[in-house]
């Protein structure tokens, strides 16, 4: 049989303890240990961005982490934007833009544009375009994606919300 | 007083999508987001060769892994009578190999375990050997004299030729080619091998019930109901037992379509272990066996007159089937419906053949974003339209306007009759839009100076929204869709169709439809779709044909609703139905307008208070089979710039007009025109899977079959002209393919005509700047693959 960790992981500011095996991708961590299947699992190669999370702000492919690597770090998903009540300005955007279609990408693509315009909140559609380039859409033609991240941006100043919103509901 | 159709979310409006609550909270429900309590995990074992026989199939270290359940083999499958499977073009596929492989990836053997990750590691403890045999990577080595013969489980089958077919007028077309006043243009040209990748790939998870017998089958398909009849007819289950859900797809786009051997299997296991089974494909599996679109080689002749009007084609296409003749497309139909090419010029005489054939690739043709090869035969048309226009020396607009067709209805060379359109408004747009003239002057002072700007132009008319069920069935399944609409007492009301969603937001715009014809405003309606226990029979979402089809089911069921109702109005206004008149969401008396009821008052009256005789409740259902396609036309512009040191080339500016009749909701039939050209500009401009001599699959992830990303794509600028389908009731057409079909030929246009001036004719897609460099460098064409025999 193999061998188990012990992980504690903080997800979207609560803390998740399991016996893991060290294989165990942070993806499935996720989806399987914790049970938030809004992170998607795409590609196998690091290439898509589907599985896309912020890793102490940072935004990461879960599928090319380890769970054990998150082990005492603080890992933010999609559930973790917005609360239930209201949507983060990142969501909201895409929503009003129709920056998405099946919804596969969503999640990792709302991720990356979080930690983007955390950094950079008034950026032009050049440099919204290259922030996104880890992420793939087959459905949008990126169109609406570009438009959506400036709602976002347009909504950040106005309002004076972070690019995640509220902080979520326990 | 009339409803503002626009404020409560009819025809016409962009109403934001009801489907995005969900996705934007991460609360999607996605094939891989189940878990069923006992749920066992499936992994298939792949062959990495071509070609081969195998001689020797070991599982006995994978039955020993902890927490193996079940090893299926090609032999067991045997047993319970599923080695072999029809596919969508009445051929057979190995659902698992019991003879020999005949492309890399096929599947072997699967693996069912407690979890996916020890399903992996059984099967990696499989231990098979392999006796290899010449590999076909092309229709070349397929015609090779004593070229091993791929179908040998085939009775009768002594080459490897999978169908030859032929359309038009022969005669005809030969006497016109024998007019020595005609000029002749002749072009090759090959679409190379693609794959619809949808980033969620194949999925299902199978839930046998052996209390009730029943088949719960949850699956990431585009066409629930055709899948359970076949699951019903192929492994011999009643059909009344077996349900299909759909639920969320991570996109489709053709890929999912088909059944795929996985599928087979992970049903046979869940039955056979009476526990719910998943298998969730991963990429690399998804791009080297499931459906493959394209690899088809074309050439073509055409006799034109001096003033440009072209008097005669005469076409021949060979396709690269893959192992397996696995094209989902009409039955009649050997090469789709790739003779609707030159649809939208009016040429006399047309004269096709088509040949398909065996190789040791994995199955393709299946219709990627467009419906039944017409992708093929829009690139072609368009590359050939410019080859033809620099030939006879004319102007590439002029010369595709002087062969438009102008009067409605029209039966094209092929025998497809075009019912509606105004090419002439949609191209003058296009070219003002683009300052096609500016262009073409900056493009010859840019050219004086060393640089090197193109200007491409795609036109193309295509039939989209199969059936009619006269021609068009699947398997023998007719092509039509299918609506149901119950409208509560209370006036809210549910609407289920037989179409399936996979991303383009028919939870919003099927609404608006059912708004449209009741007035009931679209929030007070909910879409149900991809539940085969809970919706009316329909083929499925592709071919652009949900709108087409379904939508008009849609309409057509609301107008029996509202028949219904005012028969009810009538009876509360005390007037006879005579004298009732209908205006949005109200009936009223024509002698005295305002006294009137709204529909929700029919409705409530329907449950509460219905006249003597007449049948309680408010719904129907209705099935609509279109008495024709529906033609859209599209006018799609591209100018770029080439770099003469290195071939790279980038898009200035890219406008699209579109007449895609009336518009449901407009902001969504935008959104499908930008996402189905993105993928025509990556087929365009770097997308490439291929194969090596030994038929390795080269692209087999996103690393290698690249995924264009904002960074490539450029934007896209789109206009709109609208000439309302004259058979729909609501007078729209099909809009989803579009970008992806007449794309293409716009983006390789604008490169040749970059540099056409040095002789260049031809660049064979993916346009890769290593590619454009040859052409530019030793002046000549470029293919992408060796020439047939013959051509």
């Amino acid at each position: 049989m193999p061998e188990f960790r012990n992980v504690v992981v903080t997800v979207n500011e609560e803390p998740r303890e399991a016996e893991i095996e060290p294989r165990l991708l942070l993806v499935h961590f996720l989806r399987e240990v914790c049970g938030l299947t809004g992170t998607h699992f795409g590609c196998d190669t690091t290439s898509c961005g589907c599985c896309t999370v912020l890793f102490d702000g940072v935004p990461v492919k879960s599928c090319t982490v380890l769970g054990v690597q998150a082990d005492g770090h603080e890992i933010i998903t999609v559930e973790g934007l917005g609360s239930p009540s209201e949507l983060s300005p990142v969501q909201e955007g895409f929503h009003e833009e129709h920056g998405l279609q099946c919804g596969f990408c969503t999640p990792g693509m709302m991720m990356t544009a979080t930690a983007f315009l955390d950094e950079n909140p008034n950026p032009t559609e050049e440099e919204i375009r290259w922030a996104l380039s880890g992420n793939n859409c087959r459905c949008t033609g990126y169109v609406n994606i570009v438009k959506a991240v400036k709602w976002a941006a347009k909504k950040m100043a106005t309002s004076g919300v972070s690019a995640r919103g509220a902080a979520p509901i326990r | 007083m009339a409803l503002d159709e626009i404020q409560i979310g009819g025809l016409g409006a962009s109403r934001k999508r009801v489907e995005d609550a969900r996705f934007i909270r991460g609360k999607g429900n996605y094939i891989d987001d189940f878990k069923l309590p006992g749920m066992l995990h499936m992994e298939t074992l792949r062959a990495p060769i071509a070609h081969a026989r195998i001689t020797s199939l070991d599982t006995s270290k994978a039955w020993m892994t902890p927490g193996v359940h079940l090893v299926v083999t090609g032999e067991m499958a045997a047993q319970h009578n599923l080695a072999w499977m029809p596919t969508l073009s009445y051929d057979t596929q190995a659902v698992l190999v019991t003879d020999k492989v005949r492309f890399q990836g096929q599947e072997i053997a699967c693996v069912v375990a407690d979890d996916p990750y020890i399903a992996k590691d059984a099967c990696e403890a499989i231990t098979v050997e392999y006796d290899p045999l010449p590999p076909i990577v092309n229709p070349q080595q397929a015609l090779a004299p004593g070229a091993p013969i791929i179908r040998d489980d085939k009775a009768g089958q002594t080459n490897n030729i999978c169908y030859t077919w032929e359309v038009g007028d022969k005669e005809n077309t030969e006497r016109v080619f024998a007019d020595p006043n005609l000029q002749i243009v002749s072009q090759d040209i090959y679409y190379p091998r693609t794959h619809a990748c949808p980033i969620e790939c194949n999925a299902i998870i199978s839930d046998y019930n052996s209390a009730t017998g029943k088949l719960t089958i949850y699956l990431t398909t585009q066409a629930p109901h055709i899948i359970r009849t076949a699951v019903a007819l192929v492994a011999e289950l009643p059909e009344h037992m077996i349900r299909v859900i759909a639920p969320d797809l991570g996109g489709g786009f053709g890929n999912k379509v088909p059944v795929y051997p996985s599928y087979v299997i992970a049903i046979l296991a869940s039955i056979l272990l009476t526990r719910p089974v998943k298998w969730i494909e991963d990429k690399t599996g998804n791009l080297i066996s499931s459906s493959f679109a394209r690899d088809i080689y074309f050439h073509c002749d055409a006799a034109i007159r001096k003033d440009g009007k072209i008097q005669a084609v005469r076409i021949h296409a060979d396709t690269d089937n893959g192992g397996f003749f696995s094209d989902a497309q009409p039955t009649k139909f050997k090469i789709g419906l790739f003779h609707s090419i030159f649809g939208c010029y009016d040429i006399p005489y047309g004269y096709m053949t088509a040949q398909g054939h065996y190789t040791n690739k994995a199955p393709g043709g299946v219709a990627y974003r467009c419906s039944f090869r017409i992708t093929e035969s829009m690139l072609f048309q368009e590359r050939f339209m410019q080859t033809c226009a620099y030939e006879i020396g004319m102007d590439q607009a002029e010369f595709r306007r002087v062969n438009f067709v102008r009067e409605f209805p029209h039966r094209t060379t092929f025998g497809f009759l075009l019912d509606s359109g105004d090419y002439d408004k949609c191209l003058d747009l296009g070219l003002e839009k683009i300052d096609y003239y500016g262009f073409l002057e900056r493009q010859k002072q840019a050219r004086s100076q060393g640089r090197l700007l193109g200007i491409g132009i795609s036109t193309m008319s295509e039939p989209l929204g199969a059936g009619n069920s006269r021609e068009y069935d699947i398997i023998g399944i007719k092509m039509f869709d299918s609506a149901e609409l119950r409208v509560h007492p209370s006036g809210k009301a549910v609407l289920k169709i037989g179409s399936k969603t996979q991303g383009q937001g028919h939870e919003t715009t099927f609404a608006q439809i059912v708004t449209h014809e009741l007035g009931i405003p679209a929030d007070d309606i909910l879409v149900q779709h991809g539940d085969t226990d809970n919706t009316p029979f329909g083929m499925g979402t592709y071919a652009s044909r949900s709108t087409p089809t379904a939508g008009a089911a849609t309409a057509m069921v609301s107008r029996k609703v509202r028949a219904k109702a005012k028969k009810l109005a009538a009876h509360l206004l005390e007037v006879s139905e005579e004298d009732v008149e209908w205006e949005l969401g109200r009936f009223y008396v024509r002698s005295a307008p305002n006294r009137g009821v709204t529909i929700q008052d029919c409705a409530f009256a329907a449950y509460t208070n219905m006249p003597d005789g007449l049948e309680p409740g408010l719904e129907n259902n209705a099935y609509y089979d279109p008495p024709n396609m529906t033609w859209p036309f599209d006018v799609y512009i591209t100018t770029v710039e080439v770099d003469p040191d290195t071939g790279e080339w980038d898009v200035l500016k890219f406008i699209g007009v579109d007449d895609c009749g009336v518009r449901i909701n407009p902001m969504i039939v935008e959104a499908q025109l930008h996402g189905g050209l993105a993928e025509a500009f990556a087929m365009a401009y770097h997308q490439m899977i291929t194969f090596d001599s030994q038929g390795n699959c080269i692209g087999a992830n996103y690393m290698d079959y690249m995924i264009p990303t904002a960074w490539e794509t450029p934007h896209f600028e789109l206009y709109e002209v609208v000439t309302p389908s004259p058979h729909h009731p609501i007078g729209c057409k099909g809009i989803g393919e579009c970008g992806c079909v007449g794309g293409p030929a716009a983006f390789v246009n604008a490169v040749v005509d970059a540099i056409a001036h040095l002789g260049v004719r031809n660049i064979d897609m993916p346009c890769l700047s290593s590619r454009v460099w040859e052409a530019m460098h030793y002046k000549h064409d470029v293919p992408g693959t060796p020439p047939l025999p013959g051509t």
